[in-house]
Parts: structure tokens; C-alpha cells; sequence
């Protein structure tokens, strides 16, 4: 026992004495909802961070709790960071928003970012990605391929990233038949591969022949595979896990924002902000497309290229589920309109949970 | 369209009939084990990784089994031979288990899994209807049936079940007719893990082929629930299963028919209410409960007391 | 060989002392193994998880503050199975108690004086406290089994919580987005001693050291102890174990509904879909670490905090991943359980041969 004691005195000594050692320029420390293995949302976080890694080396370091809680856990972690002398803290879940705000105002010379909020302050910018902009092209896509006419869409809940991202997909596949149907699935879990590959099961024997999803696990494409029908990646690549089925992935790549903004610190250059990028910046990418005949790729690649042009796929005509009029013809929806989405487009084969 | 249903329900059900029954048998032996969901997870990821390292869905089963039998070795020697609280240590397993499989699991994320096979049941498999959903499934399936199966005849019909019983209902009478108390107990709690650890197996050697973590995302709590609904009789544990995988399942149909105009919540919230009004029905049967609960569950054995 | 336990004559108060001494020391060698297995420095990660916490200010405040709902909720549980009632749902009692405790602060928001924050407290204590009788109902009217019904109302209640925050409930100015409106400063827990820790840690410590004289002191507490090692006795005396099941659930739940409206007064300042990592479940461990009784128990909240606190800082320090903490705090509770063995019996080592191995269970 008393071996132990000592020895851990002399580590805490070793520890200070290390910290002075290795100072690096930039400490950046991550704050994930999710494990790192979730091979969804928070291990694209995490491959950013890897990136920024490689890219500075020794001049930046980075640190990450993952699992963090929403609640109170929430701030108790990034306050940690405040006080360990991170520079800059991400904070990647959109719980996080009050926790980061609050702990912001306790420590004005750290800079933080928080990923999906609308809050901001002086030391604290927000970051989110247009993933709507790829579910528009998976929903041209599903109308090429869908046999049945109809597409499932496996949705978690009903926030607005989730609700654009729903109205983005249908318009896409309304632009090539307009008689497309999507059937939507609420499962109240951002992930559970059992309970999403039960639901991807359910809309397959509903008729819908291509799957999509708004939650994390890869068990929804695996279903595809095993049935025979079509969907596509969410957050990461996942061809590996359905050869025949994935047309394509709408990838969440995190790593230019974050290089970015790092380098910005390294600078001295950081300023707040709300950065809300899409494909044309490289914040969101189309895994390759396969198993698709050469005409619909050309027309998904002529989708992405018009995108990237500056095209916004939330522009008029869009006419609400109720009939009414969102978006006259020719008009684009402003930011605001398509960040607090609750309503959803005419065709969506659901009614909107309130 | 009923045929592809039930099909989902089966693979639903599988998972948390088999660790029910598992626990089923502890229980009945005198012992609350509430560390499935630890154990079903090792089951999981030891299952998935040895599938993967040797190519065979068969070895993958095997060493899930040994996984979940080794969890509950460790369980079993702590409440039965240190006689430490029987739920603080399930509740400890389970930490345990989810943060050691996550530990193990790392290397295997991203990582496609094999599915085991279907067996087809020759002739069988062809009958239209009954054929795929009673004859097509994968070995596991089978082999939950045939536990049920067994644990009911074994439980009911044999000498070792009436000792099993009796240790569970008054150990002070079985260790004074000369039967090893722990011996039996230590048994039971082995076969359980065995079970949990195969059920943790079906989760991601069939059900999602695939390693992530959390996977098992709270089955083995359903599993403990299943047991008290069945009144610890192994044919209602089937009974149990099925209703609770055929109620979410339907939940997710329901919504994509659009034919119930409800918060999803309380859909979800659906199977665990059902669960309450069941086992409310059950247990105001006041004669059947108190035959069927085992008397000395969750009670330490000591026997130089 | 064979190992075979002793019951002693009385308890050894010197193993009642050491046992969890050995217990943290037996864990911080299974931790630095593993540290070491894992391409660690292994005393740099002890140092990080059990003593860097207590080296400073805040992270001290941050323990305190993650053991005060662990340890109430823990006073409360411990009443139930000194009693024989198994509630194993405090978690829903936590959220239907901040759900009660919150409707003032997000319903009226222009409610705002002196009487605010203790309504919000007796609400959230009554919530709790009803969400526990239904448990404890149906086990006294029909004889259902509380420890499934308890747990199945947890995963009712998060549901509840879920559905008013998405819909109903949520902040009208919050785009949409799954939370409540902010509470007004007269719903918000103050902090005392100067900002050191939040008001609901000396209300804990209170209701802990007031359970404790009356679990030890009273006749109510004779009940509760009588009941719980034998009904039969305890109804010869005249208690009724209907009635003390009313009033162990009752406690517990209201215990559990106060510390959520705290938590959520205090912490969050608002509701969000999710409220409690886990707290409900972990206060379950702290209550038999704390040995079913309020000062322990308090000790034993403090403790799992500590882990809590520790994980995190060898995580951020280290890069080593919250799965090794969490398999830390597995063995940590194995290794307390397994050496409380010791306060009970003595280990005896039998040979194979001796006469006496008759008596073995082994």
C-alpha cells in the first residue's frame, strides 16, 4: 500500500513536470454525445479530430471525453476542459447548447464551438452541416430506382434537421415522379440496431423497395442487402456492410471545419460565427455511387455539381403538407425557415408528431 | 404481408426468450441475477469477434456461449460463496459487461460481420406459409425452441428439476436432505450466462450482424421482465416473448400504415404497459403466483447459519 | 484446499473499517494492471482517477455535486429494502418528480416570488412520491411484483418526459428544438456557502442525518428493521407490511422526485429529453454500498462520484477511453461487495481431509 502511495506521488510530480515539457501551441478538446465506436455521428467527429491530429502534429494537441450525457454530466465535462487548459472545446451534440453557453461565460478566453445549436456569444461560434443538400440527391435517386414508387425513411425524432431532411429527400424524388410516395418511421432512438432493423423490415413489407434512415447503426442497409431492395449510407460510408444495396452515403466529414478553425487559433484569428456548410465547402460528401446504371449517376453528379454551384434545394415551388404555399416558385427558403423546420412538404405519407 | 411479420417478430422475440429462460432457471433456483444485460452484451462482442477471427458462425456461438458462462462464474462466486447483495452485483455485472465488451469490441467497429446461416428444413421449408416461418430459420431460433422445450421438461418431469425447486423454495430443507445448495445454485447461474451469452450471440451474429456498442441496447432488462410475467413457467416465457416482439413490431408497422393518429411515445411506451397490465392480471391470481414464485429468491444461503 | 466462510459471533468492527480499504486497494491494483495492459502509465492513472479530483477546488465541488442526488435517492431506496420492497424504478421517480416540480416554472412562467421554489420542491416530492405508490399499490392490492413494475415505469416515465419537452412543453422560442423554456431566477436553486455548492447538497445531508436518528432512534425505524428480517415477527407486534410498503415507496419516491426537481432547478435550469444519466440506477449500487444505511451511504455517494469524476480525467488526460472507467467502477463495487464478506464472516482455509469440511457449502 505504502509503495503504492509513493509511487503515485512521484507520477503526480511526473505529471506536472510532463505537462510544462510537451506544450503544444493549441490544446482542442471533444465533447461526444456518443461512443467513438458508434461508426455514426460521433465517429465522424472523431476521425475530424483525428485529422486535425495529423495535419498539425506536435503543434496541436487534442483531448475528448465521449458519452457524455446530455444534462448535467454535459457541463461538468466542458468546464473540465476550460479548466485543463484546452483552447478551443467542440462541443458536438445539440444538448450541449445551455451547458456550453453557460460554461463560456465562466471562461471568456476560451474559445468554444458548439455543433447543431443556434446560441452564440463572443467566445462561443456554431457549426452544423446542409445535410439536406445530399438527401435531396438520394431522393432523385430512390425515384430512378424505386420499382414500387415508394421509399421508408427511418426517421429518430422529429427535430428540425430531421423534418428538412425528410422534406429534402421527397422533394428530390418529386422532382424526377411526382407521384412518389415516402412512408416515414418514427423509432425515438437515435440508435438501436434492433429496433432499426425491425422498422427497415416493417417498411420493406409495407412495399417500399428503397430504405433510408436518420439514425446512426448500419442495421437498416444490412437489412436491404438481405432483402434484396436499396437504401443509402448515413454519416459514414457503410458500403462494406451492404455490397449490392448502398447507392450511395451522405458522409458527415467534420475534418476541413475543424482544420479550419484550429488553424484559425494557431493564427490568432478566431472569431465567433455560424458556419452552415454543405457539399460545395466539403462539409458534406457523396460516397461513391454504385450499383446504379450510368444515367441516374449522371443526374446525381449533375444534382451535386448544381448544388455545389450555389443551388439550394429548398426553393419554391414547395407547397406544405396542408396545401398552403411555402416557397412561391423561383423563391429559395431563408436559413431561419429551413433550420426550424416543422412542417412537411405536400406527399409525405405521415402526420408531423407534435 | 402477415407471413413477413411474424417472420420479423421471430427474430425479435429470439433474443429475449432465450436469455429469459436462462434467468428463468437461476431465478427458480433461489437466485436473482440482474446483470443479463451485462452478460448478453459479452455475449455479443465475444461471439462477433471470434466469428470474425476464425470465419465460423459456429465457433462465434460457442465462445459467446463460454463468455456469458464466464460472467456469471464471476457473479456466481460472489453472491453464492462471499454471499454479497444479489442485485448490487447483477447491477455491477452489467457495468462491468458493458464496459469490457466496449473495451474488447474497439477493433471490430466498421467491421462487416458474418450471418449465420438459414437452415432450411428439407421438404418442410416448402410448405407455403408454414415453411418459412416455422422451417427457414438460422440455428439459434431452433435452438431457443429446444431450450424452452427442455427447461420445461427438465423443470417439471425430472429429479434434477425437483431438486432444483426445492433448493429454490426452501434451501433449508434441500441442504438438510443432503443436497448441495450452492452446488445447484452454481449450476443454475452458469446455465443462465450460457443462455444470456448465446442470446447476445443472436444479436450479432443474426439479428444485426455487427459489432457497436450498447448493442444489445436493453434487452436483457425486457429479459428480467419476461420471467415474472411468465410466472416462472417456461411456455409463457415463449407466450412473453412473442407478444412483446409482436407489440413493437406492430408499433413500427402501425406508423408506416399510418392508421393510428398517436404520439409515437406512447406507442414505444406500449410493450412496457402491457407488461404492467400482464403481470397485474397474472399475479391478482393469488394461488398461481405464490405456487409458481420460487420462495427463497434473492435470499443468501449459508448453511452453517 | 477449500475455501469456506465462518459466520463470526459479532460483527468485526475492525473489518467494518479495513474491509472497504482493502476493497480500493484491491481496485487501484486491478486499474493499474489494466492501465498497465493497455499501454498506459499506470500511476499517472491512479493518480488521475482516485486523487487528482480531490486535489482541487472544482473538481471537489463537481464530485459533491454529482454524489448529492445519489446519495437522497439512495436515503430513499435504502428505506424500501431495509423493508423487503424492492423499487428498483427510482429513475422514473426522478423524472416524474422534476416533470411535477417543473410544471410551475414552464407553464406560468410569470409565477415568480418567494413561494416558487419550495412549491416546486413539495411538487416535485409529491410526484415522485405518486409515481412510487403505483408500484407499491399494486403490489399491496394484487401482489404484482414491484421490482418489474417499478422498472417498467421508468422506461413509461422517460417516455412522458420525452413527449411533453418534444411537444407540449417545449420552449415556444426555441425554434423547435426539444427543450423547455429557461427557469426564471425565483425557480432556480441558489447556490450557498459562497457559491461552494448548490442548496441541494446541505438538503441532502440533512434529510440523510434525519433518516439515520430516525432509522436508528425511533419506532418507525424498529418497523422498518423488523419488517424487512421478518413479517411474521413484525406482524405479531402489530405492524402491517401493507402499510409499510405504502410508506417505503412513498419515501423513496419522494426522496427521488425531490432530487430530480433539484437536479433540474439547480443543475439544468430546464428540461431537456433526457434529465438523468443514470442516476435512478446508480443510487440502487450506492445504497448497498453505503450498507442500507444514510451515513454510509453518504460516504459511498461520494465515492462513486469520486469514480465518476476520475474516469473523466483520465480520459481527457490520457486518451484512454470511458469503457476502462466504466470497467474500474464494475470491479470497484465487485470488490466492496466481495470484501463487506469479511465484516460478516472469516475466510477459513479447510483441507481436504479434515473432519469439519462436512459443514462446507463449497
Amino acid at each position: 500500500m505504502k509503495s503504492i502511495l509513493k509511487a503515485t506521488v512521484a507520477a503526480a510530480a511526473m505529471v506536472v513536470a510532463g505537462s510544462a515539457a510537451n506544450a503544444a501551441d493549441v490544446k482542442a478538446c471533444f465533447v461526444y454525445v456518443g461512443p467513438v465506436g458508434d461508426f455514426g455521428w460521433t465517429y465522424q467527429h472523431d476521425q475530424g479530430r483525428l485529422a486535425v491530429e495529423e495535419k498539425f502534429g506536435d503543434k496541436v494537441e487534442t483531448a475528448y471525453l465521449e458519452s457524455v450525457p446530455e444534462g448535467p454530466d454535459a457541463e461538468r465535462a466542458i468546464e473540465r476542459f476550460a479548466r485543463e487548459g484546452c483552447n478551443i472545446i467542440f462541443t458536438t451534440s445539440f444538448g450541449y447548447m445551455n451547458p456550453t453557453i453557460k460554461v463560456a461565460k465562466k471562461f471568456p478566453d476560451v474559445k468554444f464551438e458548439h455543433a447543431t445549436g443556434y446560441k452564440s456569444a463572443d467566445n462561443v461560434a456554431t457549426y452544423n452541416s446542409k445535410f439536406h443538400e445530399g438527401r435531396y440527391i438520394i431522393g432523385q435517386i430512390a425515384a430512378k430506382q424505386s420499382k414500387s414508387g415508394v421509399a421508408g425513411y427511418i426517421a429518430s425524432f422529429p427535430i428540425p434537421e430531421v423534418i428538412a431532411g425528410i422534406n429534402a429527400f421527397l422533394l428530390g424524388a418529386q422532382s424526377v415522379n411526382p407521384d412518389f410516395k415516402l412512408k416515414v418511421v418514427w423509432v425515438n432512438t437515435w440508435f438501436d440496431p434492433g429496433k432499426e432493423a425491425d422498422a427497415a423490415k416493417a417498411l420493406i413489407d409495407q412495399g417500399a423497395d428503397i430504405i433510408t434512415q436518420h439514425t446512426d447503426s448500419t442495421a437498416p442497409l444490412q437489412v436491404a442487402q438481405e432483402r434484396g431492395v436499396h437504401g443509402f449510407g448515413q454519416a459514414s460510408d457503410m458500403i462494406n456492410f451492404a455490397k449490392d444495396a448502398q447507392y450511395t452515403a451522405i458522409i458527415d466529414d467534420w475534418a476541413p471545419y475543424y482544420i479550419h478553425r484550429v488553424q484559425d487559433m494557431l493564427d490568432g484569428k478566431w472569431e465567433t460565427g455560424s458556419s452552415w456548410d454543405g457539399l460545395a465547402e466539403g462539409h458534406v460528401v457523396m460516397a461513391p455511387y454504385t450499383n446504379l446504371p450510368d444515367d441516374v449517376v449522371k443526374m446525381a453528379q449533375e444534382t451535386e455539381a448544381k448544388i455545389k454551384g450555389g443551388w439550394e434545394p429548398f426553393t419554391g415551388p414547395i407547397t406544405k403538407q396542408d396545401g398552403s404555399v411555402a416557397a412561391e416558385d423561383g423563391v429559395r427558403l431563408d436559413d431561419g425557415a429551413i433550420l426550424g423546420m416543422n412542417w412537411y412538404v405536400q406527399g409525405v405519407d405521415d402526420k408531423l408528431p407534435q | 404481408m402477415f407471413e413477413a411479420v411474424l417472420l420479423t417478430v421471430i427474430t425479435a422475440a429470439t433474443p429475449i426468450m432465450i436469455a429469459a429462460i436462462g434467468e428463468l432457471v437461476v431465478e427458480r433456483s433461489g437466485v436473482l441475477n440482474l446483470g443479463v444485460e451485462g452478460m448478453m452484451i459479452m455475449g455479443a462482442v465475444i461471439g462477433f469477434a471470434v466469428a470474425n477471427q476464425t470465419g465460423s458462425g459456429s465457433l462465434g456461438v460457442v465462445a459467446a456461449i463460454l463468455a456469458g458462462m464466464g460472467m456469471s462464474a464471476l457473479f456466481g462466486f460472489l453472491v453464492l460463496i462471499l454471499v454479497t447483495n444479489q442485485v448490487a452485483t447483477g447491477l455491477a455485472l452489467t457495468i462491468l459487461g458493458i464496459g469490457f465488451s466496449g473495451l474488447i469490441g474497439e477493433a471490430f467497429i466498421g467491421v462487416p460481420g458474418l450471418k449465420l446461416p438459414e437452415l432450411f428444413i428439407p421438404g418442410l421449408s416448402e410448405i407455403p406459409f408454414i415453411g418459412p416461418v416455422f422451417f427457414q430459420q438460422d440455428a439459434i431460433v431452433y435452438l431457443g425452441f429446444a431450450l424452452v422445450a427442455a427447461v420445461a421438461y427438465v423443470l417439471f418431469r425430472t429429479r434434477l428439476g425437483l431438486v432444483l425447486r426445492a433448493v429454490g423454495d426452501n434451501h433449508g430443507s434441500a441442504h438438510a436432505l443432503g443436497y448441495s445448495v450452492i452446488r445447484v445454485r452454481f449450476a443454475a447461474i452458469l446455465f443462465g450466462g450460457a443462455c444470456a451469452g448465446l442470446a447476445g450471440a443472436y444479436m450479432s451474429l443474426a439479428y444485426t450482424p455487427q459489432w457497436v456498442e450498447n448493442m444489445t441496447a436493453g434487452r436483457g432488462w425486457i429479459a428480467l421482465a419476461l420471467v415474472v410475467f411468465s410466472s416462472w413457467l417456461p411456455l409463457r416465457v415463449v407466450v412473453g416473448a412473442y407478444l412483446f416482439g409482436a407489440v413493437s413490431v406492430l408499433n413500427l408497422h402501425a406508423q408506416a400504415v399510418e392508421i393510428l393518429d398517436i404520439p409515437s411515445q406512447f406507442l414505444s411506451s406500449l410493450p412496457y404497459l402491457a407488461t404492467i397490465v400482464v403481470l397485474v392480471l397474472i399475479s391478482a391470481n393469488r394461488r398461481l403466483t405464490l405456487v409458481n414464485t420460487p420462495a427463497c429468491l434473492g435470499k443468501p444461503f449459508v448453511p452453517d447459519r | 484446499m477449500r475455501i469456506e466462510l465462518v459466520k463470526r459471533k459479532e460483527h468485526s468492527q475492525l473489518m467494518a473499517l479495513l474491509s472497504p480499504l482493502i476493497a480500493v486497494g484491491l481496485t487501484a491494483l486491478a486499474a493499474g494492471i489494466i492501465f498497465a495492459v493497455t499501454g498506459h502509465n499506470p500511476f499517472v492513472g491512479l493518480y488521475k482517477f482516485f486523487i487528482e479530483p480531490l486535489t482541487q477546488q472544482w473538481s471537489l465541488e463537481a464530485t459533491i455535486e454529482k454524489a448529492t442526488p445519489l446519495i437522497l435517492i439512495g436515503c430513499g431506496l435504502a428505506v424500501c429494502y431495509l423493508s423487503n420492497n424492492w423499487n428498483i424504478g427510482a429513475e422514473g421517480q426522478f423524472v416524474v418528480g422534476a416533470l411535477f416540480g417543473s410544471f410551475l416554472p414552464v407553464l406560468f412562467p410569470s409565477f415568480e416570488n418567494a413561494a416558487t421554489l419550495p412549491l416546486m420542491l413539495i411538487f416535485g416530492a409529491i410526484g415522485g412520491a405518486l409515481w412510487a405508490l403505483i408500484p407499491a399499490i399494486l403490489k399491496t392490492r394484487f401482489n404484482t411484483n414491484e421490482i418489474l413494475t417499478s422498472l417498467m415505469l421508468v422506461y413509461v416515465a422517460s417516455l412522458i418526459l420525452d413527449y411533453l419537452v418534444r411537444g407540449p412543453w417545449r420552449d415556444p422560442d426555441g425554434y423547435n428544438f426539444p427543450e423547455s423554456r429557461i427557469f426564471s431566477d425565483a425557480a432556480t436553486l441558489p447556490d450557498v456557502f459562497g457559491g461552494l455548492m448548490s442548496l441541494a447538497t446541505p438538503i441532502t445531508l440533512i434529510v440523510a442525518v434525519v433518516l439515520a436518528i430516525v432509522l436508528a432512534k425511533t419506532l418507525k425505524g424498529f418497523e422498518i428493521r423488523v419488517m424487512g428480517e421478518s413479517p411474521r415477527a413484525g406482524g405479531f407486534a402489530g405492524f402491517s407490511s401493507k402499510r409499510l410498503t405504502i410508506f417505503a415507496f412513498a419515501l423513496a419516491g419522494a426522496l427521488a422526485g425531490l432530487a430530480g426537481t433539484m437536479e433540474v432547478s439547480g443543475g439544468l435550469n430546464q428540461l431537456l429529453p433526457v434529465i438523468s444519466p443514470g442516476y435512478g440506477f446508480t443510487a440502487i449500487i450506492v445504497a448497498f454500498l453505503g450498507r442500507l444505511n444514510p451515513i454510509g451511504i453518504i460516504v459511498a455517494g461520494f465515492v462513486l462520484a469520486l469514480s465518476y469524476i476520475g474516469g473523466e480525467g483520465v480520459q481527457s488526460a490520457m486518451g484512454v477511453s470511458n469503457k476502462i472507467a466504466s470497467v474500474i467502477q464494475g470491479l470497484l463495487l465487485f470488490f466492496v461487495l466481495a470484501c463487506d464478506t469479511l465484516i460478516l464472516y472469516r475466510i477459513r482455509m479447510v483441507s481436504r481431509r479434515a473432519p469439519s469440511g462436512e459443514a462446507s457449502h463449497v
